[in-house]
């Protein structure tokens, strides 16, 4: 049994749990969606084995380390944050349609570090050789995971509102009398947010201590500390704005979609667009 | 006129206050951050000077978009960020206080109808010995409560974590302790930057804005090392310093391993590593040259950039060389050169000798074959030094923040009423966050409430 053969057990039970989930919204059998957040429970335990061992093997290869180095391995991990964050929010809350906005994400980015990426486990470079990263990585992704968390609870809620907005007969019934009422949706987004606040502020803390003890400096505009903070400054306002009246709802979930957009960039878009900037010369490090 | 300038007055100061405002500052801050993350910042290369218009690089000079972090009109968004914070703070701070210290011990008919959570018990006893029997009750399964005798009612207040309310507060103070930091270590710390030769030493470093900054000591580097793991990818950058004081090295600061991510400090002042390269001056090279047809190779002894020419009026020239050739030719290890070699008449030919490939060196096609046998330059290590005495004010910052976040959000205000008439007494409660934790308690103590008898 090799971790990467898991690791495709994992992007498979996602698909199955996924299309449960769809199957739930379609037919609104409860045991289907009790099915449907079993598996992904499934997929979790099968991930977290995969992750143990490829962390196992890297050992064996001579060049231990904690599977977190790479976009591969990075992608891999935001995906397990995501489910765990999803589980805690599923048994804590009970609306297991929310799996059918999640569960995506998770499938998504398991579907395309297995298909598009170089799977292979790589020594560390000397800048990351450092307990800091484990630290760093594990706040960092737990935090953009709890945002994705509610980007799909936002999605949700601007589903539903655009639907019972065009017709406004009392019960819209149909699909939408599946999603949990607005406001509970609304409850739910600033929830995740109130996870992943904490985490993201952890996460930049603890990148800043890395960068002063690696480099002597805690901030030095780089591109990607700079969009972490463009990031946390966007949550801070949705924070903010629950505070003022007429900021909640339909407001907020837009903010809550724009922040994830904002992670999603900060965490790819910033390695794929900006690096052509940030081109370190051959001789550094 | 008077009136007119306390109206004015009044009015920046509701300006400064407002939730509207912080609201703006964050998403501004956050919208014009990113200008910096597109354009290049600092020394700006002249590739990206060529790429925009002259008069698109004049507007962005003149706005400070090639430094717009340090630029005046975002350090004014962060100064009217910190009033913005400090006003706000100023004026809702003493309504915290008084709600913290003086707590509404009677529950109005508003605040009663208001609360979601209620639970009514009857009773046939005394009012007196009612009230009692649940003050008892609330201390031992909530708070001790006070006891305010109000319109023929008796209303028992008791709460819990009140001063969790400051929590929001401890956060945004930690903002500004952060800034603090900062500007501390922008007023007395000091950045720079140091190239040391191996078995040379140096007393100074060179600052950000170019001068020379003496250290008060002098760092000697005894060796430079790069170590590659098989993929060719650097495994270890390894810097040996000893610190000398008067010459003499300093106990506990000899052979000092420096690397990436395990910096050497002395006197509070930090050397990281962070580039290497060959020293330029004095290193020679030694360039092989032998017949296809066989005989002794002829060595020579040339300086980077230098052209030499053979007997039969081919000349060459060594355009660089590496002690590692690795990480510019895979598949590769050892030392190389880049070599420029013209044949009498013919085009100039670039191609890259080998030391410990000699067999690749002779597969080319050509009558000379050329060798490289290494050099004698050293390298130097180029090491970055601070030194930031506001850094522990930033991690004081860090840690206030965290706290703060942890209350702010995970700890609430837990607040509850027994409201006791003739007859009958009502429960309340109510929770500054985390309704669905509280109501969970909430229905656990009214359960026990209802099974009283009095
Ligand atoms: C100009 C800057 C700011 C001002 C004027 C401001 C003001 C406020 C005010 C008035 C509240 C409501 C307090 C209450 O509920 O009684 C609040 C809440 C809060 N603020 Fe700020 N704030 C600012 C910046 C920030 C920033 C940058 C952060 C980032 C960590 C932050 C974190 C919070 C948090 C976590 C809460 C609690 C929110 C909640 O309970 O949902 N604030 N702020």
């Amino acid at each position: 049994m090799t971790s990467s053969m898991l690791f495709n057990v994992t992007t498979f039970t996602y698909l199955i749990s996924m299309i449960i989930f769809f199957a739930f919204l379609a037919s609104k059998n409860k045991s289907l969606g009790l099915a449907g957040s079993f598996v992904a429970y499934a997929g979790l335990a099968v991930q977290t084995v995969a992750i143990a061992l490829r962390w196992k093997e890297s050992y064996d290869m001579g060049v231990g380390h904690a599977p977190m180095s790479n976009l591969y391995e990075s992608i891999v991990f935001f995906t397990w944050t995501i489910i765990l964050i999803f589980a805690y929010i599923d048994i804590r809350y009970k609306y297991r349609v929310v799996g059918a906005f999640v569960v995506p994400f998770a499938l998504l980015g398991m579907a395309w570090a297995q298909l598009g990426m170089n799977t292979g486990i790589e020594p560390l470079v000397p800048a990351l050789q450092s307990n800091w990263l484990l630290y760093h990585v594990i706040t960092c992704f737990l935090g953009y995971a709890a945002f994705a968390v509610a980007c799909g609870i936002s999605t949700m809620y601007l589903i539903k509102t655009a639907v019972e907005g065009t017709n406004s007969s009392a019960s819209a019934g149909g699909l939408m009398s599946m999603f949990p009422p607005l406001k509970v949706l609304d409850d739910l987004n600033y929830r995740a947010i109130m996870i992943g606040f904490p985490l993201l502020t952890l996460g930049i803390i603890t990148g800043a201590a890395w960068a002063n003890y690696a480099w002597g400096t805690y901030w030095s505009w780089d591109p990607k500390e700079t969009w972490s903070l463009i990031v946390w400054f966007v949550y801070a306002a949705f924070l903010h704005a629950r505070i003022t009246k007429g900021w909640v709802g339909k407001r907020a979930a837009w903010l809550s979609v724009i922040g994830f957009a904002a992670t999603i960039f900060c965490y790819l878009g910033v390695n794929l667009f900006l690096s052509g900037l940030h081109s370190y010369g051959s001789s550094k490090m | 006129m008077a009136t007119n300038e306390r109206s004015f007055i009044n009015t920046v100061w509701d300006f400064f206050c407002s939730l509207k405002l912080t609201l703006f500052l964050l998403i501004s801050l956050a919208l014009t951050s990113i200008i910096g993350t597109v354009l290049p910042q600092g020394a700006v290369p002249p590739e990206y000077i060529a790429s925009i218009s002259p008069t698109k690089f004049q507007i962005y000079t003149k706005l400070g978009f090639f430094d717009m972090y340090h630029s005046w009109w975002f350090i004014a968004l962060l100064y009217v960020f910190s009033l913005n914070l400090v006003s706000c703070s100023i004026k809702r701070l003493p309504h915290v206080f008084k709600f913290i210290s003086e707590p509404t011990l009677v529950l109005g008919e508003g605040l009663r109808n208001s609360f979601s959570l209620k639970k009514e018990l009857s009773f046939s006893g005394s009012a007196e010995k009612a009230k009692e029997r649940l003050a008892e009750f609330l201390r031992k399964e909530f708070s001790t409560p006070v006891i305010t005798e109000h319109n023929g009612e008796f209303h028992l207040f008791a709460q819990k974590t009140a001063w969790c309310r400051l929590g929001v507060y401890v956060v945004h103070f930690s903002i500004l302790v952060i800034f603090v930091g900062a500007i501390i270590g922008s007023l007395y710390g000091f950045k720079g930057y140091v190239n040391i030769v191996e078995g040379t030493g140096a007393s100074a470093f060179q600052g950000r804005n170019g001068q020379q900054i003496p250290l008060g000591f002098e760092v000697f580097c005894e060796k430079f090392n790069v170590e590659f793991y098989a993929s060719g990818a650097p495994k270890e950058f390894r810097s040996t310093l000893t610190v000398l004081e008067n010459g003499k090295p300093v106990p506990g600061y000899s052979r000092v391993k420096v690397i990436v991510n395990e910096p050497m400090t002395y006197k509070g002042i930090t050397f990281y590593q962070s580039s290497y390269g060959r020293a330029s001056e004095g290193g020679e090279h030694y360039v092989t040259v032998a017949q296809r047809g066989g005989g002794t190779p002829e060595k020579y002894t040339v300086r980077e950039g230098v052209t030499v020419t053979l007997k039969d009026g081919t000349s060459f020239r060594l355009l660089e060389a590496t002690d590692e050739v690795r990480q510019f030719a895979p598949g590769f290890s050892g030392p190389a050169a880049r070599m420029e070699v013209t044949r009498k008449g013919a085009a100039p030919q670039i191609f890259i000798v080998f030391k410990d490939f000699p067999e690749v060196n002779a597969q080319r096609g050509d009558a000379l074959i050329f060798g490289y046998e290494g050099s004698n330059a050293k390298q130097y290590t180029g090491l970055q030094v601070a030194n930031d005495p506001g850094v522990w004010v930033v991690w004081l910052g860090c840690t206030l923040m965290v706290v703060g976040i942890g209350i702010a959000f995970f700890m609430s205000h837990k607040r509850m009423w027994v409201v006791v008439s003739k007859g009958h007494a009502r429960l309340y409660g109510n929770a500054s966050k985390n309704q669905a934790a509280f109501q969970m308690q909430f229905e656990d103590i009214s359960e026990k409430f209802q099974e009283i008898k009095i």
